[in-house]
């Protein structure tokens, strides 16, 4: 089991024709993904044919609106590799196809579009992850997004960070000793998006094949903060932290859109205080992810289990 | 983005903003003739930096005739403002706006911002005017008001009513009030602010509701679509490094420390900088090179870091992902041969072609040392530079 996605999961690629759709689109295919065809208004009823990395040729249908492709294709997944200026609009695209999941990957989308996006989707069943994230993998069974795949290992421990790179990071750390990942999700780095922490962790919560998580967070909002105290009152599995942006100074944007503190709010500090008056065990520094996620695992009794190899 | 008060005043008059007659003075001889041109008895001598708190710092003066402007002016222009904003080596001023003086009333607080817990754009209003409002949040929050705006429909009247009573609006200005508000909302979204400050904004003697500041900041993400904006940028205020890395699309800040650090992906361009700290080092920037970049971006960021006077010595962090670790090893090799490196460089690859990307160092002949974690890595360039 896993969460959101899996080797059954259908994916579409709007913004297919672009270098970057392209080149993730390989890459998922590369994974295992089954992708089933992709979006590019203006270049509907062509195909991109796509040269795999075991040499075989794999021929996508490229569609020019979201509704054809769902239609032809059966898809229940896009992920979009859309330039910014355009990218909520093929959100809205998408979400209006009823498709069950939007993976965003654009970087760099005006915020006040998002503030539109996240109107629309009220009450609507699409759910979105992203802007500006890595996407979602579950390993050894589908990758949609730009992460490297080959770092990740099949197993329990589920991932949800703001951070693409310190995802990796904790992936590694994570797959070095042995852990394996039930499904990892970069919720993104925009202060305006689709899923915030709470939404992941309760999907990990009932996922049967998730015993534990790291919630990976980082200056700004207090999203981290929120999601602590969901957890002390709901969750039924150990969570592990780490909160990127310590030496981070105030009123300086830290890459992110959404890592920034202002007017004295969104510390490191304050977050860090908050997740551990929750319980959940924070990570001394970002090299002490895995070993801060073993030594709760070992406390717990849960370490055996979780050792994939 | 930011941009000088006098520039934002300009763009939310466009909405129908009501603000004070003024001109921007680059020289003494500007500001008095500014004033004549303004002509009323008392005008306002306000120097212009991207930051606050300039009243304390002695860049805002009130003069009664031309000659108190010439004072003031002279005083003011070259002079180093440190405000709570500035940090310790504060800014310089080369600009003044010279303002009609106005008869204040009353002075309250107007702010609009992107609420990323609702996701939406939220309306604060405050009948503490003047201060610091994030000192009043922390005092006394109870004293700022706020309304949640639908995206689908903006700012109702029945919301502006509602917060200009809230903070006791004499009632015959309530009107003109919801109008300043709803000005300024439509200002917010029509050019992508991600904050507008009104402190004060002020109900005059002659029964108007006017912003006697404004503090514009601009969704950098949304700047492709505003040129007008884009013009207003003054290079000046920016950090010279800053501005030089956003010429190659690297997320590049600058900070205090001595450790040049150079990282792919910001979150762990974060972490880096914690990770030095904890072993008792101060990062000198931060940098970001993105998930993509190709060896002439790394070249310059490498550059950028040797640049720096300050940085006494160089960490490397890459997770290649889709980042390649060869990629970064030839930008790092080609940047360091270019400028020559003195400087104590520890680097720490790992992820895709990560084995290439350590024999290119190696063969290099570079003086570096390689790291095998980031703890590894921050421990060694602590070491390194101290």
């Amino acid at each position: 089991m896993s969460i959101l996605i899996n080797k059954d999961t259908k994916v579409i690629t709007q913004g297919i024709t672009g270098q970057t759709g392209l080149f993730h689109t390989k890459g998922a295919l590369d994974y295992g993904t089954q992708m089933v065809g992709g979006v590019t208004p203006g270049k509907g009823g062509t195909n991109v044919d796509i040269t795999l990395e075991n040499g075989d040729t794999k021929s996508l249908p490229v569609f020019n609106s979201v509704r054809e492709a769902v239609d032809a294709t059966g898809a229940t997944v896009s992920v979009i590799y859309v330039p910014p200026a355009f990218a909520a609009d093929s959100i809205l695209e998408a979400v209006e196809a009823e498709l069950d999941l939007v993976i965003c990957i654009t970087e760099g989308i005006p915020v006040l579009d998002m503030v539109r996006v996240k109107r629309y989707m009220e009450g609507k069943n699409t759910r979105l992850i992203g802007p500006n994230c890595p996407g979602v993998i579950t390993p050894d069974e589908i990758k949609i997004g730009i992460m490297p795949g080959y770092i990740h290992k099949k197993g329990h421990v589920g991932v949800v960070s703001r951070s693409g790179t310190l995802t990796y990071e904790a992936v590694h750390q994570l797959s070095t000793r042995g852990i394996g990942q039930s499904t990892a999700v970069g919720i993104g780095g925009d202060p305006v998006k689709g899923s915030e922490f709470i939404d992941i962790l309760s999907l990990f919560n009932e996922d049967p094949d998730t015993y534990a998580v790291i919630m990976i967070g980082e200056i700004g909002g207090t999203a981290e903060e929120e999601a602590a105290e969901w957890i002390k009152a709901n969750m039924t599995k150990p969570v592990v932290g780490f909160i990127g942006g310590a030496t981070a100074p105030p009123g300086k944007r830290m890459g992110h859109a959404g890592a920034i503190i202002s007017g004295g709010k969104g510390t490191a500090a304050e977050k860090i205080s908050t997740l551990e008056a929750c319980g959940i065990k924070v990570a001394p520094t970002p090299s002490d992810m895995g070993s801060t996620l073993v030594s709760v695992l070992e406390e717990q009794g849960l370490l055996e289990k979780c050792k994939t190899h | 983005m930011n941009i000088h008060e006098y520039q934002g005043k300009e763009v939310l008059k466009q909405y129908g903003v009501l603000v004070p007659e003024g001109k921007v003075a680059f020289t003494v001889d500007e500001a008095v003739e500014a004033a004549k041109q303004l002509g009323t008895s008392v005008v306002v001598v306000k120097a212009q930096i991207h930051a606050g708190g300039r009243g304390k710092a002695g860049g805002v003066k009130v003069a009664k005739n031309l000659d108190e402007v010439r004072a003031y002016a002279s005083e003011i222009l070259g002079k180093v403002l440190v405000t709570h904003q500035t940090g310790p080596e504060g800014k310089e001023v080369k600009r003044l706006l010279i303002e009609q003086g106005c008869d204040i009333k009353k002075e309250y607080y107007v702010g609009v911002v992107v609420d990323r817990a609702t996701g939406c754009v939220v309306m604060m209003a405050s009948e503490e005017g003047g201060m610091d409002i994030e000192e009043v949040a922390e005092h006394s929050p109870e004293k700022i008001l706020k309304e949640v705006i639908d995206p689908a429909v903006g700012l109702l009247p029945f919301q502006a009513q509602r917060l200009a009573y809230a903070i006791n609006i004499p009632k015959e200005l309530v009107r003109k009030t919801v109008q300043f508000m709803t000005a300024l909302y439509t200002a917010f979204v029509d050019k992508d602010c991600s904050i507008a400050e009104i402190n004060p904004l002020v109900v005059t003697g002659d029964g108007n509701v006017m912003a006697l500041d404004a503090k514009l900041n601009f969704d950098s993400n949304a700047l492709f679509r505003h040129k007008d904006i884009l013009a207003l940028r003054d290079l000046e205020e920016e950090d010279e490094k800053e501005i030089e890395a956003s010429k190659y699309d690297l997320s590049y800040i600058a900070l205090d420390g001595n450790i040049g650090c150079m990282v792919n992906g910001a979150g762990l361009a974060m972490a880096t900088m914690d990770i030095i700290k904890h072993f008792g080092g101060e990062p000198a920037n931060f940098l970001d090179v993105g998930g993509g970049a190709t060896k002439e971006k790394v070249t310059e960021a490498f550059k950028i870091l040797l640049s720096d006077a300050n940085v006494k010595g160089i960490f490397v962090n890459i997770f290649g992902g889709i980042m390649r670790c060869d990629v970064i090893a030839e930008g790092v090799v080609a940047a360091a041969r270019e400028l020559g490196l003195e400087r104590p460089l520890v680097v720490r690859l790992e992820g895709t072609n990560v084995e290439l990307g350590k024999k290119i160092l190696n063969e290099s002949g570079l003086n570096l040392v390689a790291a095998d974690s980031m703890s590894d890595g921050a421990q060694k360039i602590v070491a390194l530079v101290k």
